[in-house]
């Protein structure tokens, strides 16, 4: 094994540059379809350590750089490189407390591999960082119980209080936990997890990798209570004024789905994404022997939006049983917002995508149940305030088309619970709450916020990141009481 | 955590809890509701809150067995545990001194209105109560009622007990006979008794609001399946509500709306009661 480790590490550049990229393995499209398990099967050992060896180490990473939370990427890709797979893990968790769902989740193609040295060469692919992080965390998982994962302390006093268990609440109360603070987190759900128990599906993220990273946050001594919905159950002012917390972090997440604002769109069949995605994840409606939740089932869906809640939906329409599940998008390919894994296992399944339409209304049958779709195509024309070009109707082209079922995924508006219950807290014009960039701190005194609640609909990734970073203000505002 | 106190049945598949919730009890204010599941793989129900005793650190809620989730709850014992609770949620009844109030219960919906009522007659109001039901034996809390008004007036449609006929023939008696100067009318019960009272009200202009209960979810403004159309625009019963201006609601679409899973709803019953009672 020495030897042989020895001869990996004199590998030259030029010889590591030759090996090409491992694709992450995956169950086969016809057969996927037909069930909610992973979609990416996960590396193989020695697919781990080939892949790793493409990594040259160069002199400046700009994968840390490209990284919301700064993961010394090429130090745990030698580690893995060199066998020491759970070390890699431990390496990862110094930076990040949910590597198995990032590794997953995280638009890696926008971060780390965008601005991989190896990608950025012609005719060469960039490292597959996310796969390796995934292997490594999920190798951790099966091989290290409680690898160096270091528990939770009590060395303060001190209490703070985490409102919202979704990717932000979840990496601060694991941050500051881990700096010896005692953690409760209100969770408004009966479970769990946030957009990664409601949202993202099964396939894509299994729940049981959700629990295990939060099993060790229960483990660490994180106390976390379900069903409170902070802004109804107990306000902000009354964990920090009458139950004795001393600093509160929100990461309540994007809130409340947007509508089209189109005629008919209050016909049944017409859902949310957050609604059509929280049946299937978080109730089970998939499996309607077992759970009771119902989910109705027909032949056509159109899910509207092209970003990762839209795959998604489209993507679990699909195993549902819709035959024809489709991608209308108002703007063309290269406006997608999706990941492009996303977008590739989509295609691979049978979606049809259909660009540059937008729909104007639905068309109800006698029962008010949705029968069709009316659309405009469009054009593009000179670029919006977000860079893109904006989609322009083209007069006459509006066409009809037979659906059963609709999906909404254009994004969604600020949850008001929170925000409007909290006082002193100022909030933007469009009533996402204010809150430092770097330190999360909002304008009330004791409370920090990050995450969706903050930015508007973003990624997991950097929730996860203002989570972090809150931590650390968190502490430095403990220690001091400067605000 | 969340246990049954008490589970009385009060007869045709109505069943009063009295359920342990300290949390809830201590927060919650007339018009607001919780969501429940009875067990770990139950759907999330919305049931508004009957009565709120803040001492004793519970709630009562009254539920009308109708489908499989409801009859599970049905046959819970004091001593037994919800597997979850959540609360209270929604936007509380407006509650001022406005002068004289008529709130109006029909069947189920009395227990919605009761601790509004409670609430408006503490606050000063001159509270008229009208309560209907089909018959005399399907009549709630009118006891509760009569406590909570100034007067309660009564109709059954069989004419069993009270006036024959609707709570709306009441409503019209003290607007037109009585000449009643009514500032406000609270109105929750079935969508077309609620939306008789309001084309009745809206002549009169008299403002009235109404208490409305579409399928929902989380019940936090999260997913938007209790989207209902309120002037035209689209509001979540959830978070706007769920009490909203009755001359604004569409009634028809709420009634769609609710009947969207009904196939889903019955079989499933059907499934479960083949299953467990061997019907």
């Amino acid at each position: 094994m020495e030897n042989k480790n020895k001869e990996q590490l004199i590998l030259d550049t030029k010889e590591r540059l030759k090996i090409k990229r491992h694709d992450m393995p995956a169950q086969n499209s016809a057969k996927r379809v037909q069930n909610f398990k992973e979609v990416s099967i996960g590396y193989l050992i020695e697919d781990a350590i080939e892949e790793a060896k493409r990594c040259i180490d160069c002199k400046v990473p700009y994968c840390i750089q490209g990284c919301p939370v700064s993961i010394d990427i090429p130090a745990f890709i030698k580690l893995i490189e060199k066998g020491d797979f759970l070390g890699a893990a431990k390496k990862i968790r110094e930076k990040s407390s949910l590597p198995a769902i990032c590794g997953r989740v995280c638009p890696q193609e926008d971060q780390c591999e965008k601005v991989c040295t190896i990608g950025r060469r012609k005719d060469s692919t960039s490292v597959a960082i996310g796969n390796l992080e995934r292997f490594a965390a999920d190798y951790e998982a099966e091989h290290g119980k409680n690898n160096n994962i270091s528990y939770g302390k009590n060395l303060y006093d001190k209490k703070i209080a985490i409102v919202g268990a979704g990717p932000s609440g979840l990496a601060a109360a694991g941050e500051l936990r881990q700096k010896g603070y005692r953690v409760s987190i209100f969770e408004a759900l009966h479970e769990v997890g946030g957009v990664l128990i409601y949202g993202v599906p099964e396939f894509r993220l299994p729940k049981s990798i959700l629990l295990r990273e939060v099993q060790i946050l229960k483990d660490m001594g994180v106390e976390i209570f379900t069903n409170v919905v902070i802004g109804k159950t107990i306000t902000v002012d009354e964990l920090l004024n009458e139950k004795g917390y001393s600093a509160v972090f929100i990461g309540t997440g994007a809130g409340t789905p947007k509508f089209l604002n189109i005629p008919g769109e209050e016909l049944n069949g017409v859902y949310s994404a957050n609604e059509f995605l929280t049946r299937v994840n978080l109730m089970r409606a998939y499996d309607m022997n077992e759970y009771d939740t119902p989910m109705k089932c027909g032949k056509t869906l159109v899910v509207f939006g092209a970003g990762n809640t839209a795959m998604d939906a489209v993507r679990t329409g699909l195993r549902l049983g819709y035959s024809d599940a489709r991608i209308f998008y108002r703007r063309s390919r290269n406006e997608m917002t999706a990941r492009l894994e996303e977008i590739h296992h989509a295609e691979q399944e049978g979606i049809r995508f259909d660009f540059l339409i937008n729909p104007v209304r639905f068309i109800g049958d006698e029962k008010q149940n949705l029968k069709q779709v009316e659309c405009e195509r469009m054009e593009l024309g000179e670029p919006d305030e977000s860079g893109r070009r904006r989609p322009v109707p083209i007069k006459g082209s509006e066409f009809i088309a037979d659906v059963d079922a609709a999906v909404i995924a254009i994004g969604t508006n600020v949850n008001p619970i929170v925000p409007s219950s909290t006082s002193g807290m100022d909030l933007n014009k469009w009533g996402y709450i204010i809150a430092d960039e770097k330190t999360g701190k909002t304008t009330k005194k004791g409370v920090f916020a990050g995450g969706d609640i903050v930015t508007g609909a973003a990624t997991v990734i950097l929730a996860m990141g203002a989570g972090k970073n809150a931590a650390d203000a968190i502490e430095q505002y403990l220690k001091t009481n400067i605000w | 955590m969340y246990e049954i106190i008490e589970n009385k049945s009060i007869g045709e598949g109505v069943n009063v809890y009295k359920i342990n919730a300290p949390d809830i009890a201590v927060k919650a204010l007339p018009g607001q509701f919780i969501i429940l599941r009875v067990h770990k793989k139950g759907e999330r129900i919305p049931i508004t809150i009957a009565d709120i005793d803040k001492n004793a650190g519970c709630i009562t809620i009254l539920v009308q067995t109708l489908g499989k989730t409801t009859h599970l709850l049905s046959e819970l014992k004091a001593g037994d545990e919800l597997a979850d609770l959540v609360g209270p949620l929604g936007i509380p009844s407006e509650i001022e001194n406005f002068g004289t109030v008529v709130c109006i219960g029909g069947g189920f919906g009395i227990a919605a209105v009761h601790p509004i009522a409670k609430a408006l007659k503490n606050a000063g109001n001159d509270v008229i109560s009208i309560i209907g039901a089909r018959r005399k034996d399907l009549l709630l809390m009118e006891n509760e009622m009569r406590s909570a008004s100034s007067g309660l007036l009564i109709a059954t449609d069989d004419g069993s007990y009270g006036t024959k006929g609707f709570v709306t023939d009441i409503l019209k008696r003290l607007i037109v006979d009585d000449k009643k100067n009514i500032i406000r009318v609270i109105a929750i019960g079935p969508v077309p008794m609620m939306k008789a009272v309001s084309d009745f009200t809206k002549k009169y202009n008299i403002k009235t609001i109404v208490s409305l209960n579409p399928i929902m979810i989380d019940g936090t403004g999260m997913c938007g399946a209790c989207r209902v159309l309120i002037g035209g625009q689209t509001k979540f019963a959830c978070v706007d509500g769920p009490d909203f201006d009755a001359h604004q609601v569409d009634f028809e679409n709420l009634v769609n709306r609710q009947k969207f899973y009904e196939d889903e709803e019955k079989s499933s019953y059907e499934c479960h009661r083949k299953e467990h009672h061997n019907f």
